[in-house]
């Protein structure tokens, strides 16, 4: 970032719908457990998306699908085994250690459980303090104090909290406390992992109020992960859907919501329940059969043609990618430029529904090759 | 299929719902509680986690409760069969299952009931099932000991139970122990012990929680199949509303230990008179609702059980709160509409409510996913 030390002091707004973060192939394999076993567990597997300065961008999709996965590596807190990941310009698979350590200050990250994320020995002050001393940030005494107490006023906590331990918070406040110690680098992004999934429901709205109010206040720009659509959706500009590794659909809330393209988003919208006995009761769902596959091992061709209600034949022998989809685009075709502000990326799904674009699964690739012939 | 209880010609869930629900319920009634009280002796004095709860079920029907987690929902069910430590419980009030009552039976006396009479399906698959015995051992004790069945009999009915779970190759999988079954599967298996012995009542506490929705959706489907084979009630323990609305025949709202709002399902959503119930309902994200920035968050948190506050228990948060006895008197379960109990002194006008209905909060409706072509 050119002038400014942090986003949290910049004027927000400025430079909003300018790309932000930039993910491009995104890889992250971990080794499968057993000692004699060579294969990998294909946690993240070819992801790519562009985040816009000044948004929130939502990822969905059922346990395992490699949402964490995702924030983690964008933050070099897994290492990525391949792909791009651009911040503001800046390489970030390229930084060295120390270079890292300074880059963090910008990219922060809440946690999903309150509390198992903050160290139960120490205070709540030195909690979002040692976040503090990291950046070498608000030194001296009282300097350091007051940063502190501001910061726990910021999230909705009294200055007086400092002293307290976590355990006497409950898991709301405890979140707000995670909040606290994310800003205290005033980053530009949080990558906010299930943060209300382990709250009450009354107190989830108070937490995405207050994401919300933060966004708008300090200018920030959100990944947010969770795998409660409705939540999602709330708080969004635009929403990944993700299945076993590979984002299947992207597009903005309203659109995903009204005419979602991918078969699998479609389940996976039919299947919450609405607070509204009249319309639960009306609602079609679209039935899935079985379970999500194994990352170690995913099917050949499209990765959810083995759950999927419209499978057909060239499912077997072409690997999907993210093709343009909706009004006007039938067919497909390359994806668009999104130089500018990658909001105007549009919508895109990988199913071949919309067209066989993607890669032909070659006889290598997997057992069941026999259906392998290239993509027309 | 329990031989208990042959399938009453169709006479299910609505049926009898329509016959023997709301109190003083007909010749159909399987369970009456009545002042329902549960208390554990603490370090910090008397908690009183369930405060007079009368609510009675008829066969075949659903009741759900709900309310956030402490509220006592749990420990209401556990405390019927005494699957609470007593001491520090202490259970008072009566709960009769056809003419016993079970509150004044002896662990002893209780044993034929648990999981016999009354089933239970929680939260975490891998806590209610052993790692160390198979599947189909896990299956078959209960009915061994309380149906004295012969172990081959009862194989060939966990065999017909697991296939109608929906667990495919159910001959094959006995012999399997809990770790070779995925999330989803495991609570299948956990729900098909809780039907094993044919019970009256299933108590199903979050027992969908942990599942990714389309399993959810799976299993929510799947217990309302069974329940109309079989004609057992169903209570429903939940925190989720959605879920809720697509299930219940009756809701009970919990705060603090006490009901505070009971009615028919399609009353609650469409007319709720309870502070804390609108609040919920307000708080909620709804799929859809593309007009709300902010979420009508409920102030503050929901009180310690050993610490309850004077008056109204909710009356800390309540924004309502315009009766000067709120911060001193109890407020009577007040009937306002027939089947239709509200604890307040105050009920919210049927036109604010309705603000907080999901069903005036959705602007468009969901794409009928069944008709809609592929690229629309
Ligand atoms: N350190 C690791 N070593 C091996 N496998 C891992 C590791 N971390 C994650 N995985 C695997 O990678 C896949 C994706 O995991 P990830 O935590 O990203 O999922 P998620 O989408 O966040 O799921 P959830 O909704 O349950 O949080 C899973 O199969 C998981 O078991
Ligand atoms: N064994 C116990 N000893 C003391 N308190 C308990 C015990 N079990 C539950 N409680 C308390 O009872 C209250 C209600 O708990 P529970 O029924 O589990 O809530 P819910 O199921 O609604 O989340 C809580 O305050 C909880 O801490
Ligand atoms: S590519 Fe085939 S299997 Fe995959 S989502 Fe589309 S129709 Fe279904
Ligand atoms: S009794 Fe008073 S404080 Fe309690 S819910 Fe009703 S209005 Fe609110
Ligand atoms: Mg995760
Ligand atoms: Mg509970």
């Amino acid at each position: 970032m050119s002038s400014s030390p942090a986003g949290g002091s910049g004027a927000p707004g400025e430079r909003v719908g300018e790309p932000l973060v930039e993910v491009e192939d995104l890889e992250v394999h971990f080794p499968a457990g057993g000692r004699r076993d060579r294969r990998v567990v294909r946690a993240v597997d070819g992801v790519s998306f562009t985040l816009a300065r000044g948004e929130t961008f939502g990822l969905v999709g059922e346990s395992g699908c490699g949402k964490s996965t995702t924030g983690l590596a964008l933050l070099r807190l897994v290492e990525p085994t391949a792909g791009r990941v651009h911040f503001d310009g800046t390489d970030v698979r390229g930084l060295s250690r120390r270079d890292l350590r300074a880059w963090r200050r910008r990219a922060g990250m809440i946690f999903q459980d309150p509390y198992a994320s903050l160290d139960p020995r120490l205070p709540v002050g030195e909690i979002v303090g040692e976040a503090l001393d990291i950046h070498d940030l608000h030194q001296g005494k009282q300097a350091r104090r007051a940063r502190i107490a501001e910061l726990l006023e910021r999230v909705g906590l009294a200055a007086a909290a400092a002293d307290r331990y976590p355990h006497e918070f409950s898991g709301g406040q405890r979140q707000r406390v995670g909040i606290a110690r994310a800003l205290a680098g005033e980053p530009d992004f949080l990558v906010c992992d299930e943060p209300i999934a382990a709250l009450d429901v009354s107190i989830q709205a108070q937490v995405m109020n207050l994401l919300a109010e933060l966004q708008r206040d300090l200018g920030l720009t959100y990944l947010f992960i969770a795998h409660d659509l409705a939540a999602v959706q709330h708080v969004s500009d635009r929403i990944a859907v993700m299945y076993l590794g590979r984002i299947v659909e992207l597009a903005d809330r309203a659109t995903l919501y009204r005419s979602p393209q991918h078969p699998y988003t479609r389940a996976l919208l039919s299947a919450i329940p609405v607070p509204d006995p009249v319309r639960e009761r009306q609602r079609e769902r679209v039935p899935l059969v079985g379970d999500v596959p194994t990352p170690l091992d995913p099917p050949s061709g499209c990765r959810f043609r083995t759950r999927c209600p419209e499978v057909f034949e060239a499912c077997g022998r072409v690997d999907p990618v993210l093709q343009p989809v909706g009004p006007g685009r039938e067919g497909g075709g390359a994806l668009p430029d999104v130089g500018s502000d990658p909001r105007a990326q549009g919508h895109l799904a990988a199913c071949l529904l919309h067209g066989e674009t993607g890669r032909p699964v070659e006889r290598s690739d997997h057992r069941d090759a026999r259906e392998a012939a290239p993509a027309g | 299929m329990s031989g208990q209880h042959p399938p009453a010609g169709g006479a299910h869930g609505a049926a009898a719902a329509a016959s023997g629900a709301g109190p003083d319920g007909g010749a159909d009634l399987v369970l009456s509680v009545r002042d329902l009280e549960v208390s554990f002796g603490t370090k910090r004095g008397t908690a009183r986690v369930v405060r007079g709860l009368d609510y009675d079920l008829a066969r075949g029907e659903t009741l759900a409760i709900v309310g956030e987690s402490g509220s006592g929902k749990s420990v209401s069910t556990l405390a019927l069969t005494k699957l609470i430590p007593i001491p520090p419980g202490r259970v008072t009030g009566t709960a009769h299952l056809g003419e016993v009552d079970l509150i004044g039976l002896s662990e002893q006396e209780l044993l034929p009931y648990r999981g016999r009479r009354i089933g239970f399906v929680f939260q975490d698959p891998m806590t209610s099932l052993n790692p160390v015995h198979t599947i189909g051992r896990q299956l078959t004790e209960g009915m061994r000991h309380h149906l004295r069945l012969s172990e081959a009999d009862a194989r060939d009915r966990a065999v017909d139970l697991l296939r109608q779970v929906g667990i495919p190759g159910a001959e094959h999988r006995l012999d399997d122990y809990p770790h070779q079954f995925s999330g989803g599967m495991r609570q299948r298996v956990v729900i098909a012990i809780g039907l094993s012995c044919g019970p009256d009542v299933l108590v199903a506490d979050e027992a969908t929680t942990a599942l990714d929705v389309t399993t959810q959706a799976q299993l929510v489907d799947l217990v309302g199949q069974l329940q109309a084979d079989l004609g057992m009630a169903v209570i429903w323990i939940t925190h989720d509303l959605g879920v809720v609305a697509g299930i219940a025949d009756r809701v009970l709202v919990m705060y603090a230990g006490e009901v505070v709002e009971q009615a028919s399902v399609e009353e609650l959503f469409a007319r709720p008179r309870h502070p804390y119930t609108v609040g919920l309902l307000a708080s909620l994200p709804v799929l859809g609702d593309f007009d709300r920035d902010e979420l009508t968050a409920i102030p503050g948190l929901p009180p310690s059980a050993t610490d309850l506050p004077p008056g109204c228990s909710f009356h800390p948060r309540c924004t309502f709160r315009d009766d000067p006895r709120c911060e001193h008197e109890r407020p009577p379960l007040r009937e306002v509409a027939p089947g239709h109990r509200v604890r307040s002194f105050y009920m919210v006008p049927e036109e604010e409510a309705r603000h907080a209905a999901a069903s005036e909060r959705v602007a468009v409706e969901p794409p009928d996913v069944r008709d809609q072509g592929v690229v629309s």
